[in-house]
């Protein structure tokens, strides 16, 4: 077991090297990073005071090795726009885009639960139908405009919960519903795929021709076994959710970074957007190593393998 | 393991059907419209849908500064289209290639593109896009670009493993005992084998990546002002949730239906083209 998470962290240090290379390939997709961050009247003179000064005039891997030490000690440079440094402005917004993620995950789970579970035992049920239904609207409705009708209708309309901002826990449900539906409507779909496939096992039959109950069979054989793939899919989830909660914290005015990555692209605040997709990549190399762990740990062929 | 059994259902054809006809309005779009997209009337801005007290000169009503709401839904439909097609078309093109190089010869090529698809998954495609899009021109064909990069991985991983499983088939083992070269080993023996898992991912990933414009549009990024979108629609109508709805709603639901379309034609495909799996 040790072996295997020591190979599972050396696999992440070295996607995160990766992701090292792309997030400085960022400034050079354009072709002319002063091109990107001079406006266009810049005099000549002062262009070719600034590439050096920035070091643009350098051999690429000089450049890199010069990103790549600032960056491991957390140094990404000054924003453009807010004129501190750049890591930090992304990490102080981490912990409310935090809150958000891990409420949507919460509401999705909890909900995909039991919605997969009473689809798959009222198979081609009216309840089954509008389940379906329900996935199929979740899985298609942009967030954005999910957002949108969420704020006309319990915002405005009812009054339930504030429009934007983040003050207290009714802020948070909002943006946690918009962010939370789409992996919500994949979450119970899978359920109810895994659940309906596992039933028509053998062993299955076999459980139910010993006289066990159907809520027996349920919970003791054919949840344990559908569950495989959906913890799977969770790992693969918060990618999804990250990229949900951009789009959520700026329709819901919500201060998160996803909020400040939004007006960091419209500022082409480069440091900004590299600190950004820094930090979000090493989340997703932690959440992944931490699925991986708890998958060799719940199936010994994987740690083997 | 049960015998394969085909249910009929009426869900794949529906979206199919629903489909062409979205391919059919924005194909005639200058036909269907009743008024140019962009053009703006400031003496009649909010006007309700006709059957809210509306006029029938514009049917769904109007925007903000006076725009004829169908049309430019009608409209928008060809951006979505335009980018959802040749972004899958791309990016399958990209990843269908590269997954076969390297399931097929494994190996150095294979360990590269590997890592660089596990890079890739590392970083939500949304936010790669976005990180991108603010660094190149606005346009239509530099948003393609950048959706292709960022969405190739989606086949690359199926293809990868699908090849794999296919390189140690019989048949394949027998051909390259026969004297079959790569090339006709790939195309003739392979290729086969990984359309169907390609077409599956192809639905798949369409469906996402019309979101993903749309999203970028909302955002006000990617395509340029001057081409009407269901995404910059619906951010128009943003500051009139309550006083003029139907500016968002019905943009909002041509995106949702569309998605849902293709969801639906892609569901049943995925059940087609596995026999083994029934659900």
């Amino acid at each position: 077991m040790g072996r295997y998470i020591l190979r599972r962290l050396m696999h992440g240090l070295v996607v995160l090297a990766g992701v090292s290379v792309l997030v400085f390939a960022l400034l050079h997709v354009s072709g002319d990073p002063v091109a990107v961050l001079l406006p266009l009247d810049t005099p000549p003179e002062e262009v070719a005071r600034f590439r050096h000064q920035m070091g643009f005039d350098r051999p690429l891997p000089v450049q890199y090795l010069f990103f790549i030490s600032r960056a491991v000690r957390g140094d990404f440079g000054y924003s453009y726009h807010y004129r501190t440094a750049a890591l930090p402005l992304v990490l102080n917004r981490l912990p409310a885009t935090l809150r958000l993620t891990g409420a949507a995950l919460a509401f999705s789970v909890l909900v995909a639960l039991p919605a997969g579970l009473a689809a798959a035992l009222h198979e081609r049920t009216p309840l089954d139908l509008s389940i379906r239904l329900a996935v199929l609207i979740g899985q298609s409705a942009p967030g954005f405009w999910l957002a949108l009708l969420l704020i006309a209708v319990f915002a405005v309309r009812l009054g339930w919960f504030p429009v934007s901002g983040a003050r207290g826990w009714r802020s948070l449900v909002l943006p946690a519903v918009t962010v939370g539906s789409f992996s919500l409507a994949a979450l119970a779909r899978l359920l109810r795929a895994g659940l309906l496939d596992v039933l028509a096992q053998e062993y299955i039959r076999t459980a139910r021709s010993k006289g066990l109950s159907p809520r027996q069979v349920m919970i003791h054989h054919a949840l344990k076994n559908a569950a495989i793939p959906v913890v799977t899919m969770l790992g693969l989830q918060v990618g999804f959710l990250l990229g949900g909660a951009v789009i959520a914290e700026e329709v819901f005015a919500y201060p998160g970074m996803g909020r400040l990555l939004v007006s960091a692209v419209g500022h082409r605040d480069l440091p900004v957007i590299q600190a950004f997709v820094t930090v979000t990549a090493t989340l997703i190399v932690l959440v992944n190593l931490a699925v991986d762990v708890a998958y060799g740990w719940l199936d010994p062929r994987i740690r083997q393998g | 393991m049960m015998p394969p059994q085909r249910r009929r259902s009426l869900a794949g054809p529906l979206g199919l059907a629903v489909l062409t006809l979205i391919a059919l309005t924005a194909a005639l779009a200058p036909l269907l419209s009743p008024h140019d997209p962009m053009e703006q009337d400031i003496t009649r801005r909010l006007l309700p849908p006709v059957w809210l007290g509306g006029v029938p000169e514009y049917p769904l009503g109007t925007d903000g500064v006076g725009r004829d709401v169908l049309s430019r839904l009608i409209y928008g439909s060809r951006v979505s289209l335009l980018v959802g097609l040749s972004t899958t078309a791309l990016a399958g093109l990209m990843g269908v290639s590269l997954g076969l190089a390297a399931g097929y010869f494994g190996g150095g090529v294979d360990a590269l593109l590997s890592r660089l698809s596990d890079v890739q998954q590392a970083v939500p495609f949304l936010v790669l896009a976005l990180a991108v899009v603010a660094l190149v021109k606005p346009g239509l064909l530099n948003l393609i670009a950048v959706l292709t990069v960022t969405t190739w991985v989606n086949y690359f991983r199926v293809i990868r493993g699908a090849v794999l499983a296919a390189r140690e088939e019989e048949y394949v083992w027998a051909a390259r005992a026969l004297g079959c070269g790569d090339a006709r080993l790939i195309l003739r023996h392979i290729l086969p084998n990984v359309a169907g898992p390609a077409v599956v991912v192809a639905t798949l990933l369409m469906a996402n990546v019309i979101i993903f414009e749309a999203s970028l549009s909302f955002l006000g990024l990617g395509v340029p002002r001057s081409l009407p979108t269901w995404g910059r629609s619906v951010a128009d109508g943003r500051d009139y949730l309550v006083s003029a709805w139907w500016i968002a709603l019905f943009p909002g639901l041509a995106i949702m239906t569309t998605v849902a379309a293709i969801n639906l034609l892609g569901d049943w495909l995925r059940d087609r083209l596995n026999p083994w799996r029934r659900r």
